[in-house]
């Protein structure tokens, strides 16, 4: 848990470009994308990365929904969870915008950065196109 | 290169102990370990100690002395952190260590205090084995990672929450008789069915509980042993550690576990057996889901199919590959730094008739250990035979 004063490189700033619609993505030269704060390509270790815009839309992979939170979402619970995939990369992300019970595999999202009832702080998440 | 013999154990009950300090619980393991072994502390030349948490729960870093003057042992010791694989990897170091020549005695363990933070601070500390930027704070509790791959399970090659549930019925049933286990009564069907949901599609009893122990083994090179006449007839033959990336959403596989698979790999070449020479196993089964993606990745069954094998009594104790004869960390508990270790243990003493469950594995000679950190982004196996 940050206070306001502090911001994690890299990861803070994705969360604004996201806010702001232009969230990206990492890619190397040999085409392996990722997500930030990072250096290195993970997959080969090329040190050559380039922001790449993001996919509009994504795909549910697979959700839960979550009953037992962490005290940083108590009050959020129930919340569903996903990991979605958007072009190179997959995401995990609170799936906001919809009946937890009615999220499912396949369904298509877009990012959208919303905040925890709990804490108050940014949250990723993804919401039904 | 030295065989390695396994010359004593040690466990604490595991459960519920909010008032008891991991230097307390760990001191106990180790005696029993000690007594067990006939090993005299002054032999000892390092002590290799699993934790994870102990800075959230006891305010404690810097683990390796503390622990060393607990047990009572003058010698060189060091903390291993790899979340839930903390011991496991202390394990494997430890052979690697004797082996090479390094050492003739170590004490290996490790300890975990995590109930006197509470069900939520449990769950927060916990959550930290995940990537903190990209999945705890965007809400992933450690249940909803296992939950995640669950469900992408569940989508790929079927089954359903019934079947996971005959594996938290097999493992209370194997508990039963572990006076050590935290559990030690039977569940249904139904009861699991039942329970409430932490993160579904995984409910109360598809999860293995908060749990505070300690577990230590004194581990000796074939000549030491020898030389003082030890009874140690079980050697860890065999040594394998497979890593992955951090991040579930960054793995190839959603519902695999290729870490696993890679350090079970490993282990079968390094002790030269195969999957169809492992006699019964010790899985990392933190949550149902866990015990089919690590039968599977260990090779004792197909994918896809690991996850009927409970339900088709293929398992259980009188199945022809039981799993989790102790209990697994699902009735035994899981006091995450102190499970690899406590899973050495239990293999060693079901391998020499031991174990109140050892009737079930008569004539046995090849068990393995199967320890996982965080959604299985670390992972150590290790095969234990009887030495002839
Ligand atoms: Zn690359």
């Amino acid at each position: 848990m940050n206070d306001s004063e502090t911001r994690d490189a890299g990861f803070d700033e994705w969360l604004d470009a996201a806010e702001e619609d232009r969230a990206y993505y990492l890619a190397c030269p040999n085409d392996h994308g990722s997500l930030p704060p990072r250096r290195v390509c993970p997959d080969c270790g090329a040190t050559e990365l380039e922001d790449l815009e993001l996919p509009d839309s994504g795909e549910i992979k697979t959700f839960t929904v979550t009953h037992v939170p962490t005290p940083a979402f108590e009050e959020d619970a129930p919340y569903a969870t996903a990991v979605a995939r958007f072009g190179p990369v997959r995401i995990t992300g609170q799936v906001v915008g919809i009946d937890p019970e009615d999220v499912e595999t396949g369904l298509e999202v877009e990012i959208e950065v919303t905040v925890s009832e709990t804490t108050g702080e940014r949250v990723l998440g993804f919401s039904p196109v | 290169m030295s065989d390695v013999r396994v010359a004593g154990v040690g466990l604490t009950p595991f459960g519920n102990a909010p008032k008891r300090t991991s230097r307390d619980l760990f001191a106990e393991a180790s005696i029993t370990a000690f007594e067990d072994s006939g090993v005299s502390r002054d032999d000892v030349d390092a002590l290799l100690y699993g934790n994870f948490m102990g800075e959230l729960s006891e305010h404690q870093g810097h683990h390796g002395p503390l622990m060393a003057e607990a047990a009572g042992v003058r010698a060189p010791a060091t903390r291993y952190e790899s979340a839930c694989a903390s011991s496991g990897t202390a394990v494997r170091d430890a052979v690697m260590r004797i082996r090479n020549g390094e050492d003739d005695v170590i004490l290996v363990g490790g300890a975990e205090r995590m109930t006197n933070l509470g069900t939520a601070g449990a769950t927060e500390a916990l959550a930290i084995a995940a990537d903190d930027l990209w999945e705890v704070r965007a809400g992933m509790t450690f249940p909803g990672a296992y939950a995640l791959m669950a469900q992408a399970y569940f989508d790929e090659y079927g089954g359903e929450h019934e079947d996971l549930a005959h594996i938290a019925v097999k493992n209370h049933e194997n508990a039963l008789n572990n006076e050590k286990a935290q559990y030690q009564s039977a569940i249904e069907v139904s009861d699991v069915l039942e329970a409430p949901q932490v993160s579904s599609p995984l409910g109360l009893y598809d999860s293995c509980p908060i749990s505070d122990g300690a577990a230590a083994v004194v581990l000796t090179s074939e000549e030491y042993a020898e030389e003082h006449g030890l009874e140690a007839p079980v050697s860890i033959s065999g040594t394998g550690q497979g890593g992955d990336r951090m991040a579930l959403h960054d793995r190839e596989y959603l519902a695999r576990s290729p870490a696993a698979r890679e350090a079970g790999e490993e282990a079968y070449a390094d002790a030269g057996v195969d999957p169809a020479d492992v006699d019964f196993a010790e899985v990392h089964d933190c949550f149902t889901i866990a015990e089919v993606l690590a039968i599977e990745s260990l090779d004792l069954f197909p994918i896809g199919e690991g996850i009927s094998a409970a339900r088709d009594g293929r398992t259980t104790a009188d199945g022809e590959t039981p799993i989790n004869l102790s209990g697994g960390l699902k009735a035994k508990g899981h006091p995450v730094g102190a499970t690899g270790a406590s899973q050495i243990a239990e293999v060693t003493k079901l391998l020499s008739g031991k174990h109140p469950n050892s009737e079930f594995v008569e004539g046995a000679t090849t068990g393995v250990a199967h320890n996982a950190g965080g959604t299985v982004a670390s992972a150590t196996v290790h095969v234990l035979e009887v030495s002839e």
